[in-house]
C-alpha cells in the first residue's frame, strides 16, 4: 500500500480497520488526522468527473460552498453544532473536514474513500463535511472514522451535509470503530432533489461510550427517494442513541428505514425511526430489529410514521428479543454445534445485504462485520 | 463389518417416554428399523409423529423421562443433536424456520461439511440445479419459498449431509404431483445407493409409491398402536378411520 506522509503504521492499521486501502483502487482518497488533512487527492481517471479537498480550500475556490455551510443542519441545533460553528468562526481552527462533489452526470466507477482519524487523547475532533452530488452523477463513498490505537478517550463532532441534485445517486457508508472511553456526535443532513437517489449506510461494531446520531434526510423532488440503513453490535457498556428521520416532501417519493442491533455486555441502545409523509403518493416501510444477548442490556425500539394526507403509504415492523432458538436448532441438525449456529444467525442479522452496496464492496464490509463481531 | 454389527439394527427405540412441561407426548414407544431398510409413520394430527423424530434428533426441549434410542448400536439418549448428526442423522423439517439473512447456499455448504468461503463445486452445483433451486441460493434459507420449493430445499440437504438414518418430516405434504414423484425419486435413489434407512412421516402415504418402504406403524396418542405392512395400515385407516386402530392392536416390536 501507498505510503501517505504523517500517517504512521499503527494510524495506517486503524485505518484500514474502516476500509482504509490503496489509492489505486479508489477514485479520490481523503485522510485526515485529527485537524490535520494529509491527503486530498482524485485519481488522475476521475478528473474532471470528480473532486476531493479539503473543506477550507473548496470554500476558498466556490463561493458557494460557505453558503452550503449550516444550510441543511442546524448551527444552534445542540452544543455540539454550536462548538464545530464556534470553531469554524474562529479562522477554522481545529475544524477540517472534505469536500466531495461528483461532476454533473459523471459516473464514478471506483469508491471514494475518506478516513478521519482522531489521534490526540482526550481532545475534540471537529469535523465539517459537504458533499455535493450534482445532477446525474452517480458515485459511492465510504468513510471510515476511527480513534488512534494507543488513544483511550477522545470526543468527534462531526457535521455532514449532503446535497443530491436531480437525477444523481449517491451511495454513502459509514464505518465507525472506536474505544470504548469515546464520545461521538454526529450530525448530518441531505436533501434529495427530484429523481436522485440516497443510499446512507451506517456501521459500527465496536464498543463507544456514549454514540449519538439522528441524521435528516429531506426527499423534496419528485420521484426521490432514500433508503438508510444501520448495523449497530452495542458491547462493551456502549450507550448508543441512534436513528433517522424521513420527511416525504415529494411526490412519490419513498424512504425505507432499516436497522438491525445486537447488544450485550451491560449495552444500551435507543433505535428511532421516523417517516413523515407529506408528499402526494409518498411511501416509506421502517424495519427495526433487535437482538438481546444478555439481561444486562437493552434495547428501545421507536418506529414512527407520520401521514398527513391520505395517499400517503407507510408501513413498518418492529421486533427485539433473543436469536431465535428454532432457527439454532435447525442450524445444528446441518451439522454446527451451538456457538457456530448462533454467530452464524448473528453473522445474518448484521446482514450486509440491507445495505445495498456492490458487491466488492458488500464483500469487503461482510469481511469487517466477521471479524470485529466475531461472527460466524 | 462384522456379520454382528451388519445385523443390528440402524434405529431401536426401547420404552420412550417423552414430555414437555408436564404434558406427556410419548409413552413407551418401542420399533426398531433394520438397516437399509425403512418405515412409514401414520397417526392422526397431533399424535406425537414429530415429537418423535424432534426427540431422534436430539432436539431438548423434549425431555426424555424413559428408555432410550440406539442408533447403529451406539446409545445416542444422551447425545447432543450435533453428536447424533455426526453419527449419520439426518432430519427433514415439516415446517422448516425461515431464517434471515442465512442464505440457502450457507446452509448448502454446512450440509457438505465446507467452510462459508469456500466455493461450490461443479458437482453440488449440478445437484443443486437438479432440484431447481439454483436461484434460490442467494436467498434467505426458506423465506418467501413455497411449500414445494420448502420440501425441496429440506430433501436437498438431507441428499447432501449422507445420512444412514434419514428422518422425514411429511415430506409430501403442500407438495404437487410433479414434485412428489421427482422427490420421492431422490430419496429412493439415495437410499439405494448409500445402503441407507428412512423413517418417514406421511398422513396420505402417497410417496410410498414410489419409495421401499418395509413396515409401518400407526402413533396415536403418543403410543403404538399399529405395527405391519404400509399398504395394509393405510387401506385400514382410509376403511375404518384412527380410532378403529386402537381395537386393532397388532403387535409391535
Amino acid at each position: 500500500m501507498e505510503t501517505l506522509p504523517n500517517i504512521t503504521h499503527k494510524i495506517l492499521e486503524a485505518a484500514k480497520k474502516v476500509g482504509y486501502r490503496s489509492h489505486e483502487g479508489v477514485a479520490g482518497t481523503f485522510f485526515q488526522i485529527d485537524h490535520k488533512v494529509v491527503a486530498s487527492k482524485i485519481n488522475e481517471m476521475f478528473k474532471g468527473k470528480l473532486e476531493v479537498l479539503d473543506t477550507r480550500d473548496a470554500i476558498k475556490k466556490y463561493r458557494w460552498v460557505s453558503k452550503l455551510l449550516w444550510k441543511f443542519v442546524d448551527k444552534d441545533k445542540d452544543t455540539f453544532t454550536r462548538s464545530v460553528y464556534s470553531a469554524e468562526k474562529s479562522n477554522w481552527e481545529n475544524v477540517a473536514g472534505y469536500f466531495i462533489r461528483i461532476l454533473p452526470n459523471s459516473e464514478v466507477t471506483f469508491p471514494i474513500q475518506s478516513c478521519i482519524v482522531l489521534a490526540k487523547q482526550d481532545s475534540t475532533q471537529r469535523v465539517h463535511n459537504i458533499i455535493v452530488a450534482e445532477k446525474g452523477s452517480r458515485a459511492n463513498i465510504i468513510t471510515g472514522c476511527t480513534i488512534h490505537p494507543d488513544i483511550t478517550s477522545g470526543q468527534h463532532l462531526g457535521i455532514s451535509e449532503f446535497l443530491i441534485k436531480e437525477n444523481a445517486s449517491l451511495n454513502f457508508t459509514m464505518i465507525h470503530n472506536w474505544a470504548s472511553n469515546t464520545d461521538v456526535k454526529p450530525r448530518s443532513a441531505a436533501i434529495i432533489e427530484e429523481n436522485g437517489r440516497f443510499v446512507s449506510n451506517y456501521i459500527c461494531t465496536s464498543p463507544v461510550k456514549d454514540l449519538q446520531m439522528h441524521p435528516k434526510i429531506t426527499c423534496k423532488g419528485k420521484n426521490s427517494s432514500t433508503r438508510i440503513s444501520s448495523i449497530i453490535y452495542a458491547q462493551k457498556g456502549s450507550r448508543i442513541d441512534i436513528g433517522s428521520g424521513v420527511e416525504l416532501f415529494g411526490e412519490n417519493s419513498s424512504a425505507e428505514i432499516i436497522s438491525r442491533t445486537i447488544a450485550k455486555e451491560n449495552s444500551q441502545v435507543m433505535v428511532k425511526g421516523s417517516i413523515h409523509g407529506k408528499g402526494k403518493n409518498s411511501r416509506g416501510y421502517l424495519e427495526c430489529k433487535g437482538i438481546l444477548l444478555d439481561d444486562t442490556s437493552f434495547i428501545h425500539a421507536i418506529p414512527e410514521l407520520i401521514g398527513s394526507r391520505s395517499d400517503i403509504d407507510l408501513s413498518h415492523e418492529a421486533a427485539v428479543g433473543k436469536i431465535n432458538e428454532d432457527a439454532i436448532i435447525y442450524l445444528m441438525t446441518r451439522g454446527l454445534n451451538e456457538e457456530e449456529a448462533r454467530s452464524l444467525l448473528i453473522s445474518g442479522f448484521l446482514d450486509v445485504d440491507i445495505l445495498g452496496l456492490p458487491e466488492n464492496l458488500a464483500t469487503e464490509i461482510k469481511q469487517y462485520i466477521k471479524k470485529t463481531a466475531k461472527a460466524y | 463389518m462384522s456379520t454382528k454389527e451388519s445385523s443390528l439394527p440402524i434405529l431401536k427405540v426401547e420404552n420412550l417416554s417423552i414430555e414437555i412441561g408436564k404434558k406427556k407426548l410419548l409413552e413407551n414407544v418401542s420399533f426398531e428399523i433394520p438397516k437399509g431398510r425403512s418405515c412409514a409413520l401414520f397417526g392422526p394430527n397431533g399424535s406425537g409423529k414429530t415429537s418423535l423424530l424432534m426427540t431422534l434428533a436430539g432436539v431438548p426441549k423434549y425431555k426424555l423421562t424413559g428408555g432410550r434410542i440406539l442408533f447403529d448400536g451406539k446409545d445416542i439418549t444422551n447425545l447432543s443433536i450435533e453428536e447424533r448428526i455426526k453419527l449419520g442423522l439426518g432430519i427433514a423439517f415439516q415446517q422448516p424456520p425461515e431464517i434471515t439473512g442465512v442464505k440457502l447456499r450457507d446452509i448448502v455448504k454446512i450440509c457438505c461439511g465446507k467452510k462459508l468461503n469456500e466455493p461450490l463445486s461443479a458437482n453440488i452445483l449440478e445437484t443443486v440445479k437438479r432440484f431447481n433451486l439454483l436461484e434460490f441460493l442467494d436467498r434467505d434459507i426458506n423465506k418467501d419459498f413455497s411449500g414445494g420449493e420448502k420440501k425441496r430445499a429440506e430433501v436437498l440437504q438431507l441428499i447432501l449431509m449422507r445420512p444412514k438414518l434419514m428422518l422425514l418430516d411429511e415430506p409430501d405434504s403442500g407438495v404437487d404431483l410433479e414434485s412428489l414423484k421427482f422427490l420421492s425419486k431422490e430419496i429412493e435413489n439415495y437410499l439405494t445407493k448409500a445402503n441407507a434407512s428412512a423413517l418417514i412421516v406421511t398422513h396420505h402415504g402417497d410417496i410410498l409409491e414410489y419409495i421401499k418402504v418395509d413396515s409401518a406403524f400407526i402413533l396415536m396418542n403418543g403410543r403404538i398402536y399399529c405395527h405391519a405392512e404400509p399398504q395394509k395400515i393405510l387401506k385400514d385407516i382410509k376403511e375404518r378411520g384412527y380410532s378403529a386402530c386402537r381395537l386393532c392392536r397388532h403387535p409391535c416390536i
